[in-house]
């Protein structure tokens, strides 16, 4: 197949970009695809320690780019998963180290070797975001149901339509549906009304996701949680399977019937 | 308090959330300050007096949200259309 590259990206940090772009490519290689997850936060590296592959670095994205190393040499693979990569980012360096035309080429040289290339793009606006979208031909926009990530979320869409990007699809991550239905917390339907893009998943507030990263195991290769379902949703949709989004009716329509239930003493505490 | 909420169609959190991001984008996404709205209207007044005479408190104008596009919108009440285009200045 073509090689697909994808950046995922947000605008506003810690709405989960490295824990998305983390399990989307381990289920990917666990689908049989060769896959290879960029880290492009030079500087704040993380994706490493999500993976749990922050001991095997020897080279990094920035050695490859200015010839130190061959790519190959800089990949960190994936003992646990056959077809999995890492690409790390440099950790003494800073965003300036690179420019968009040599992600571009970086980039482009892992065509035809890779199924999928995702690239886990730094928060903000700045450099460091547009060089990890230089490359991509997709886009994967994560938010969570709050104003300031909808509203960064927004101007990252803008960006990328200005970058030229047709392919723009939504993630909302840490959906919390028990505070959408008592009208406390905006719902998928919300974000989705305000940000009018394709949305490709939902992904519920899970205490598993807190667990994975601290182990460095991500969820899709070990758990069944619900995060852990979301993922491989989503990552069944980006392979082009018909999936349909029934969650936003399970999460939202059944409002009422709950809410009645809550007013006859069964009050939904924290789950 | 969400049944209620809901039963009475009070402002729950969620909706002023989603109301105030929908005001907020609005500004964002065409990136025009207060200020300049201001001018755009003084601008609008001057050209459309040459033709009509207008009322000036009743102008609306603003900026609304069609998906992912936003439309300068204004409401101008046509107090009487001028036969003749006047000079600027003639008034």
């Amino acid at each position: 197949m073509e090689t697909r590259i994808i950046v995922v990206t947000s605008g506003k940090g810690g709405v989960g970009k490295t824990t998305v772009t983390a399990n989307l490519s381990a289920r990917l290689a666990m689908e049989g695809f060769k896959v290879v997850a960029i880290d492009a936060d030079i500087g704040l590296r993380n994706l490493d320690v999500v993976m749990g592959l922050e001991n095997r670095i020897v080279f990094n994205m920035i050695d490859v780019i200015e010839g130190a190393c061959k790519l190959p040499q800089a990949l960190v693979r994936d003992k646990r998963v056959d077809n999995l990569y890492l690409l790390p980012a440099a950790q003494t360096r800073t965003k300036d180290a690179v420019t968009s035309d040599q992600m571009k080429e970086l980039c482009d040289s892992l065509r035809g070797e890779f199924d999928f290339v995702f690239v886990d793009s730094p928060a903000g606006i700045e450099s460091g975001f547009r060089n990890a979208a230089a490359g991509a031909d997709e886009a994967l926009v994560v938010a969570t149901p709050e104003v300031s990530s909808v509203r960064d979320a927004d101007r990252i869409i803008g960006l990328l339509e200005s970058f030229g990007k047709t392919s723009i699809n939504l993630i909302v991550n840490r959906v919390r549906p028990e505070m959408v239905r008592s009208g406390k917390m905006l719902g998928v339907s919300d974000v989705m009304e305000i940000l009018a893009i394709d949305l490709i998943g939902i992904v519920p507030e899970d205490d598993s996701v807190v667990v994975s990263t601290n182990k460095g195991e991500p969820l899709a290769m070990t758990n069944v949680s619900p995060a852990a379902k979301a993922f491989e949703k989503i990552a069944g949709r980006i392979m082009g399977k018909d999936i349909p989004l029934r969650d936003i009716d399970d999460l939202e329509e059944k409002g009422f019937l709950v809410n009645f239930r809550k007013l006859f003493g069964r009050r939904g505490g924290r789950s | 308090m969400g049944f209620l909420d809901r039963f009475f169609r009070r402002e729950t959190p969620r909706k002023s959330a989603k109301e105030r991001l929908q005001l907020v984008l609005i500004h964002d996404r065409a990136d025009i300050s207060p200020g300049t709205m201001e001018l755009i209207r003084k601008d609008l007044i001057k050209v459309i007096s040459n033709y009509m005479v207008i009322s000036e408190e009743g102008i609306e104008m603003d900026l609304e949200r069609d998906g992912r596009s936003v439309a300068l919108v204004a409401s101008i009440p046509v107090l009487e259309v001028k036969r003749k285009r006047s000079r600027e200045g003639d008034k």
